[in-house]
């Protein structure tokens, strides 16, 4: 069974998320923000990482680049509010397999997880 | 015991320092000499105006200080008072005459009124007049000097005396060839003379060095220094001449100064070397420092000298006025004594030099010229030959003038002081000033008015000074003196309707400049100018606004052919000098260079003025008006043209006026865009922010009510769902409300609903609605107000929006309590509320207000809200003149409202207004 880490600072997105891939048969891990997922990833490391930027702490981006630098299997998909084409070029560059913009189509987000995990 | 001196060593000396005079001359005017440049230079302009001092400040001044002290000290307080008002006058008389091409002071009366011939020969008989005496005084001193020097008594000689055996001849012969070599060399009048310029700015430090070294030596080698002089000149009974003294003291010291602030101005060698000389008005700058300093420097050493010379020469019959020379040679020191001369020599020379060119001048182009130009038969005939006739002219005038004065001096003046003839001048000058000041700032003074008041003073003059010295020649009854004219007493000379106590020179001045300027303004004020006239006197007062083709103002109508016009400027200048004023003309009126036809208005005007600089502008109008048809412009068409262009010049000022404004609006409206593109970057960043902000419970809503779509959701799971998108659609809709209200209080738009409320009450109901929150979330909360009652003007829900909004923040962050408290200081109503939650980092305090803090600030735990609650609030407080503050202080966050008591109306309605 995969397993998938979720960070975001809403906790209703959160909420949606954990709730979208658990039915769709996901180990789901969740974290509030950077700094917990870093803590998270130390003892449990996941496939695929749905990851929001703007978050306290530690952003997205930072922890993305430790992602890829310390586990370059790990999968990371960006989920962020910001859509410039120039936010999503900066994610790109830091390593992330993808970048979605929310808000988000629940059947668009399972079919990229599957994808990238198959 | 006096040394004699031979007669050659003093001829050599003299002809030697004529010929030193003569070299400076000859380099200067030499091509691109060094020496003409320095002609050009303000120290060297400032230097020629003190041929202001001529041989009477040499020897005179010595010669009236020892018979009556300071009275000599007046005709140079005059010049040194009037000096700042050059900047006025002076600046404006150089511009017109610069303008107008005038060549002197006959010309530039003539031309202000009319160019009127009658005036300007008026003006040159009178100054004739006035200055030939004046003249004769120079060559007396040269030659009484000279008597001094080799010993002759001069009173010996009058009987036995034989013109041609007398060197003050010669040497006035001498001058004549001088001043014709030098003066006369270019045909335009208005043509400068660097070479004289240096010469008499020479003759200038020559005299003032020789004058201050016989001062020192009389001072420091004869006595022991200024105070010794006086205190001994105490001892011999000397002390009346140098306190001010007398009954009639005081007003005769103002009647000189006045009389010598005209001299100053309008005798023709100042014209000469002030006016038509200057090169540049900015010189008048130097000038009105330096030429005051130079008249104080000579002055220096005057009573000394006159002092000493009393003490030294008591009873010896020795005339004051021979002091400067007498006292060194008594003492034997012969150099200092030819040094002497030679100060007193210079001081004389550049005065009869530049006097004389000025007065050939005016005698040629205001005399001669327009009797002969007049003669339309002579004029046509002799056309050609009228350049030569003129520059002959001007020849002949000046030796004519330089002889008369001589003979003047050896059969009438030989009985009266330096001085006295001096002041007798400076009368005759001085009637010249109503004219002139009146002309170049009063339109209306009139051609008859000039006429009339000239002729008056000039009546009084002759008559106040002039007639007694016949008298006292023996030329004519001497009774006249004291009986009156036909026997009358209202009519004696010297006591003029009986008035008593003024010295002669005073009391002539007095009668004759009040008839004058009576005659001037009152003749002026009840005639007609005629258009000509009226012309000349608009242009004259307002030169300043003119000064730019000053030939399309002069109004002119008629048929001019172009030829006639251009033969007459190659007959004055030449070939060479016409062709160079043709392209002139072309180039400053943007107009091609004609070659025949008929002459525009303007040419004529341009030919008249450059022909005026030649022949002066009375010949120059008849001259020109004998070669075109001229019609004769009504009176009404001046008027009318005047006005018109008064009235351009008024919208001209309008249309700068509006310029300026629309400057002034534009620069505004930059700023405003400044403002603007500040507000757009700003208003982007606002907006970007707002969408990032809407897309958080935008995708909570779509998530769940994705999830929702789908089967198989348990009873609770669509009920806990749905709350969500309920909660988060009420959040959007807070959101979309404040940013709404945030954007109202921006653009002013926000309106209060002013309210008398009591504070209290509505702090108690505040509180109540929130204690549930503080409850639920387990804080302690605590109100503590400090006043029972308290009316303020506010808007209540408003009020209770910014203390909900910074109770809910409080409840958000507090670890155990929340404290309201409110009281009142110094007409100041405070509302603090208190957490004792994690605290607000330093550097973030300053951003606080501004909108959407928390949402930049991703670093910190993102706090429910919308990131607008405080700039909401402190906009609130904005508009009740209020203030908003935080500070963390002992692990606790406060923040503090404050209202003002003592509200105005009108500072809650400016805070509202300064928001639009």
């Amino acid at each position: 069974m995969n397993k998938i880490l979720i960070v975001d600072d809403e906790p209703n997105i959160l909420l949606s998320l954990e709730f979208l891939f658990k039915k769709e048969g996901y180990q789901v891990l969740i974290a509030r923000d950077g700094e917990e997922a870093m803590q998270l990833i130390e003892n449990q490391v996941p496939e695929l990482i749905i990851l929001d930027i703007m978050m306290p702490k530690v952003d997205g981006y930072e922890v993305c680049a430790y992602v890829k630098k310390n586990y370059p299997k790990t999968q990371v998909i960006f989920l962020s509010a910001k859509s410039k084409e120039k936010d999503l070029q900066k994610g790109l560059a830091l390593g992330a397999d993808r970048y979605l913009t929310k808000p988000f189509s629940t059947k668009e987000i399972v079919a990229e997880v599957k994808n990238l995990l198959n | 015991m006096i040394l004699m001196l031979s007669t050659e060593v003093i001829i050599s000396v003299t002809f030697g320092y004529l010929i030193l005079l003569f070299a400076i001359t000859w380099f200067t005017e030499r091509k691109g000499s060094m020496l003409k440049k320095w002609a050009a230079h303000p120290y060297v302009y400032s230097l020629s105006l003190a041929v202001y001092c001529t041989a009477w400040t040499f020897y005179g001044s010595v010669g009236r200080a020892a018979e009556s002290g300071l009275d000599f000290l007046t005709i140079y307080i005059g010049p040194c008072l009037i000096a700042p008002l050059w900047w006025l006058v002076m600046r404006k008389i150089i511009r017109i005459s610069k303008l107008m091409n005038i060549s002197s002071i006959a010309d530039f009366i003539s031309s202000r009124y009319g160019k009127s011939a009658n005036l300007g020969a008026l003006v040159t008989i009178f100054c004739l007049f006035g200055i030939l005496p004046y003249i004769s005084i120079q060559i007396k001193g040269i030659s009484s000097s000279l008597d001094i020097m080799q010993f002759t008594d001069p009173l010996e000689q009058v009987g036995a005396f034989s013109v041609f055996g007398d060197s003050g001849l010669y040497l006035a012969l001498g001058l004549a060839l001088f001043t014709v070599i030098f003066g006369t060399r270019a045909i335009e009048a208005t043509a400068r003379h660097e070479g004289l310029v240096m010469a008499v700015a020479f003759e200038s430090i020559v005299k003032l060095i020789s004058f201050l070294a016989i001062g020192v030596f009389v001072s420091f080698f004869l006595f022991d220094g200024l105070p010794d002089i006086f205190a001994k000149a105490k001892e011999a009974d000397l002390s009346h001449l140098f306190v001010l003294s007398g009954e009639n003291g005081i007003s005769d010291w103002f009647w000189m100064g006045l009389l010598s602030m005209m001299a100053v101005l309008f005798l023709p060698r100042q014209f000469q070397m002030g006016i038509i000389e200057n090169t540049s008005e900015k010189h008048l700058d130097t000038a009105m420092w330096l030429f005051p300093l130079y008249l104080v420097l000579i002055n220096l050493f005057v009573l000394p000298i006159a002092l000493s010379g009393l003490m030294i020469f008591q009873n010896q019959g020795v005339i004051a006025d021979t002091f400067v020379l007498a006292i060194p040679l008594e003492y034997g020191y012969e150099g200092l004594a030819i040094f002497g001369y030679l100060g007193g020599f210079a001081a004389a020379t550049s005065m009869i030099i530049v006097s004389t060119i000025s007065l050939s001048t005016m005698v040629s182009n205001n005399l001669l010229m327009p009797i002969l130009v007049a003669n339309t038969s002579f004029s046509q005939r002799f056309q050609s030959n009228l350049p030569r006739i003129l520059i002959w002219g001007r020849r002949l005038t000046i030796f004519a003038i330089i002889l008369l004065s001589y003979f003047y001096f050896r059969v009438l003046g030989s009985g009266s002081s330096l001085v006295s003839t001096g002041l007798i001048s400076f009368v005759a000058i001085a009637q010249l000033s109503p004219s002139i000041i009146g002309g170049i700032f009063w339109k209306k003074g009139s051609k008859s008015g000039a006429i009339w008041g000239l002729l008056a003073g000039m009546f009084i003059w002759a008559f106040t000074l002039i007639l007694p010295t016949f008298a006292i020649n023996g030329l004519i009854p001497i009774e006249i003196l004291n009986e009156g004219l036909f026997g009358l007493a209202w009519l004696k000379p010297y006591n003029l309707f009986g008035m008593e106590g003024m010295s002669i020179i005073s009391h002539s001045l007095f009668f004759s400049l009040f008839a004058n300027l009576l005659l001037y303004v009152s003749i002026s004020l009840f005639s007609k100018q005629n258009s000509k006239e009226l012309n000349q006197a608009v242009l004259f007062v307002d030169i300043f606004s003119y000064d730019k083709n000053l030939d399309t103002n002069i109004f002119w109508k008629g048929q001019a052919q172009f030829p006639a016009l251009q033969g007459l400027l190659q007959t004055f200048l030449g070939e060479k000098k016409a062709s160079n004023a043709l392209h002139d003309f072309s180039l400053s009126y943007d107009k091609p260079v004609q070659q025949k036809g008929m002459a525009d208005p303007e040419f004529v005007n341009f030919a008249q003025r450059i022909l005026s600089g030649v022949i002066g502008a009375a010949s120059a109008r008849i001259l020109v008006g004998s070669v075109v048809k001229e019609e004769e412009i009504p009176m009404e068409e001046v008027l009318h043209i005047l006005k018109e262009t008064q009235e351009l010049k008024s919208l001209n000022q309008e249309l700068k006026s509006k310029t300026k404004a629309l400057k002034k609006a534009s620069e505004k409206l930059s700023e405003a865009n400044e403002a603007l593109k500040l507000n757009d970057m700003l208003k982007d960043e606002f907006i970007s922010t707002v969408t990032h902000e809407m897309k958080t419970p935008i995708t909570s809503i779509r998530a769940f009510s994705e999830i929702l779509q789908d089967e198989g959701l348990s009873e609770t799971e669509k009920k806990r769902f749905l709350q969500i998108i309920i909660d988060e659609t009420g959040r959007m809709t807070r959101l979309i409300d404040q940013v709404l209200d945030l954007e109202r209080f921006d653009s002013g738009r926000q309106t209060l609903n002013w309210e008398k409320v009591e504070l209290r009450t509505l702090l108690l109901e505040t509180a109540e609605s929130v204690e549930k929150v503080f409850l639920e979330k387990g804080l302690t909360f605590q109100i503590d107000c400090s006043f029972e009652e308290l009316f303020l003007m506010v808007d209540p829900d408003r009020i209770k929006q910014v203390l909900l909004n910074l109770l809910s923040n409080a409840s958000k962050f507090a670890k155990t309590s929340v404290q309201l408290i409110a009281n009142q200081v110094d007409e100041q109503l405070y509302i603090s509320v208190i957490d004792d939650g994690i605290g607000i980092p330093d550097e973030d305090l300053p951003f606080l207000f501004e909108k959407f803090f928390q949402a930049k600030n991703q670093t910190e735990k993102k706090p429910i809200g919308t990131g607008l609650g405080l700039a909401i609030s402190k906009k609130i407080m904005d508009y009740h003149g209020g203030k908003i503050q935080v500070q963390t202080k002992h692990g606790k966050t406060v923040f503090q409202i404050s209202i003002p008591i003592q509200q105005k109306e009108s500072q809650l309605i400016n805070t509202a207004t300064h928001h639009e």
